[in-house]
């Protein structure tokens, strides 16, 4: 089965958006290596003709009626704002420059 | 007197609430009493709101008061909660109060609403003391990664409470609080209510509304409760269920009124095991286990054969799939999941860096703690181009044949299977730290019940060494009345065995000043 590299822990670091130490980069190799070695043992089922589940209670396509209702107050949804302007979340720049 | 309130099991606090020979103010002083004074040597929680509590409290004992004023029908009509403590994990969502899920990135963070579960209880009359300490984000088995320090266990200060709910399971075992809610993704309810020596359901995914909770893995997360007993912990999920809009998952199946009604008789309760088939898993037997945990299991099976159960060993012959399935999927879950804390909208925050990219990276490599991390990165790398299929995917065809297990025992006739509920007694801190899979292990007896969304309870059966064991029955889909009924049962069967009379040995040091706090044992470490 397939065995990360420092390359590939720093590369998934990146896709999930930690930002790790070198420290913490060196002791996941380690730690994901062993833990992806317990998946190997899934390799032994045939599981060509299973389906899979991904949800274990036979509900689908569950909607609500298309109707307005109240929902949480501006000063409510901001109040946890790291910073807010007025009425706004500060986002950080996702466009180069000021 | 207000000390001995803390002692009543909370059906005993409601019968003399009733009986106007106590006020629900009176019960829930004793207990915010009792929690402050004993935390110490615990630390069970992350917030007790004294305030809010006593005029919840003050609420309840004017509800009483009108409902008397209706007659006695109107007063039956209580529920069995009304006026009685409960505890939330820090991770169910009450207005304007902080929810943590025991982790620095949403630490001072205030939900701007209430968890369906707490509007629920707010209905049935409970009272909310406060919210437990937790594994961060319910990811661990020991409560050892909680961002705030370890919360202990009442049986043997040096050791565990299990996890990740170990804050809700101490503090019902300290007597703290009477009741408290819990959430299950792998065990998270039910192995610390057996290294607590107490009981606690997980309910069949889609019983409680998720509204409200901090989401770990979605397909897998429940919500159920903690108790001293059967009859309490079934009460305060009959508070909790039902059908909710604001949850897609949640189910529009019936609440069975069963779940109040459970027999108060030990020898009625017990008669009720008679022509009842359960099979014995013989899989959840893992190499490696406490053979006292082991002789306790067969020594309750034996009690249910003896009370006229019909008891067959079986087999589930994927249970050994489990751990490597829920080590995909759950993380897989918790990654897209987790993905939302990212310092814009709440929770810790880090600005100022090169662009938005750097914030990221700081906030969140800042913000989370080692363990979710790590199920962060697994998650993110099961899911990742060119991984999808032979992971993620395979775990989900996986899944499928470990739920089949269980439906074909169900489909052949057994009312419920019986099964260690943890592999181990409670461990001392820091041994399985080193090494997560060691961790993962202890697991390895409920995660199953999680991939099958399967109901579970874990009731006390006995000590090993001096430390409780856990005994799991397992139903089918929905059978949570059933499950109630044959643990109120096994409870009636062995009302008299003398290790029921055993209180945790440490409860007397919980308030020693000369006694090391949990986060000091740690830091010694």
């Amino acid at each position: 089965m397939a065995s990360l590299t420092r390359a590939d822990v720093e590369h998934v670091a990146h896709l999930a958006r930690l930002g790790l130490t070198a420290d913490e980069l060196a002791r996941l190799e380690g730690q994901l290596n062993h833990i992806l070695d317990q998946y190997a043992k899934l390799a032994e089922l045939d599981t060509e003709a299973i389906p899979p589940t991904a949800q274990t209670i036979e509900l689908e396509n569950i909607l609500r009626d298309d109707v307005a209702r109240p929902s949480l107050a501006a000063q409510d949804v901001l109040a946890n704002a790291p910073e807010r302007d007025g009425d706004a979340f500060v986002v950080p720049a996702i466009l180069g420059g000021e | 007197m207000a000390e001995e309130l803390t002692q009543l099991l909370a059906h005993e606090m409601a019968a003399r609430l009733r009986a106007g020979e106590t006020t629900s103010r009176e019960i829930t002083a004793a207990h915010l009493a009792r929690a402050h004074a004993t935390d110490r040597g615990l630390h069970a929680w992350l917030t007790i709101d004294d305030g809010r509590a006593l005029a919840e409290a003050d609420a309840a004992d004017a509800g009483l008061a009108a409902a008397r004023a209706g007659g006695a029908e109107a007063v039956a009509a209580l529920h069995p909660l009304h006026g009685i403590p409960v505890a939330l994990k820090d991770l169910v969502s009450v207005k304007g109060g902080q929810c943590t899920a025991g982790s620095r990135i949403l630490e001072g963070y205030r939900a701007p609403y209430d968890a369906h579960i707490t509007e629920r209880l707010r209905a049935a009359g409970a009272v909310i003391l406060g919210k437990t300490n937790m594994d961060e984000f319910a990811m661990g088995s020991s409560c050892e990664h909680s961002a705030f320090g370890p919360t202990a266990n009442p049986w043997d200060l040096e050791r565990v409470p299990g996890g990740s709910s170990g804050g809700s399971a101490a503090s019902v075992a300290a007597f703290q609080t009477p009741l408290s809610i819990g959430t299950d993704t792998g065990g998270s309810i039910r192995q610390p209510a057996a290294l607590c020596g107490i009981v606690g359901m997980k309910p069949t995914y889609g019983r409680v509304s998720r509204y409200g909770i901090v989401a770990f893995a979605s397909s897998l997360d429940q919500i159920g409760p903690f108790a001293r007993d059967v009859r309490d912990a079934s009460a305060l999920l009959h508070a909790v269920s039902g059908r909710d809009e604001r949850d897609s998952t949640s189910a529009p199946v019936p609440v069975p009124d069963d779940l109040v009604g459970l027999p108060s008789s030990d020898d009625e309760a017990a008669s009720w095991l008679r022509g009842k088939r359960f099979g014995v898993p013989r899989e959840y037997f893992v190499a490696g286990m406490d053979p006292g945990v082991e002789t306790r299991i067969r020594e309750a099976v034996a009690a249910l054969e003896a009370a006229g159960a019909a008891v067959d060993e079986v087999s589930l012959p994927h249970t050994d799939y489990g751990l490597a399935t829920y080590y995909i999927v759950a993380p897989a879950e918790a990654s897209a999941n987790l993905a939302r804390y990212d310092g814009v909208r709440f929770g810790h925050s880090v600005r100022g860096g090169e662009d938005y990219l750097a914030d990221y990276l700081a906030t969140r490599g800042s913000g989370f703690g080692p363990e979710v991390k790590r199920r962060i990165m697994l998650g993110t790398y099961a899911l990742s181009a060119g991984y999808y299929d032979a992971f993620y995917l395979k775990a989900l065809k996986v899944r499928t044949l470990i739920k089949r297990d269980f439906d074909q025992l169900f489909d052949a006739g057994f009312d419920a299977l019986v099964a260690p509920t943890s592999p181990d007694v409670a461990f001392r801190f820091g041994e399985k730290m080193a090494d997560p899979v060691r961790m993962y292990l202890s697991d390895a007896c409920t995660l199953p019940v999680n991939m099958a969304g399967l109901p579970g309870v874990s009731i006390p059966c006995g000590l090993s060494g001096g430390l409780p064991v856990g005994l799991q029955l397992i139903g089918p889909a929905w059978s949570e009345a059933l499950l109630m009924r044959a643990a109120r049962a096994y409870e009636g069967a062995t009302a008299e065995a003398a290790w029921r009379r055993v209180l945790p040995p440490d409860l007397g040091r919980l308030a020693d000043p000369a006694v090391p706090t949990p986060t000091e044992r740690a830091a010694a470490r």
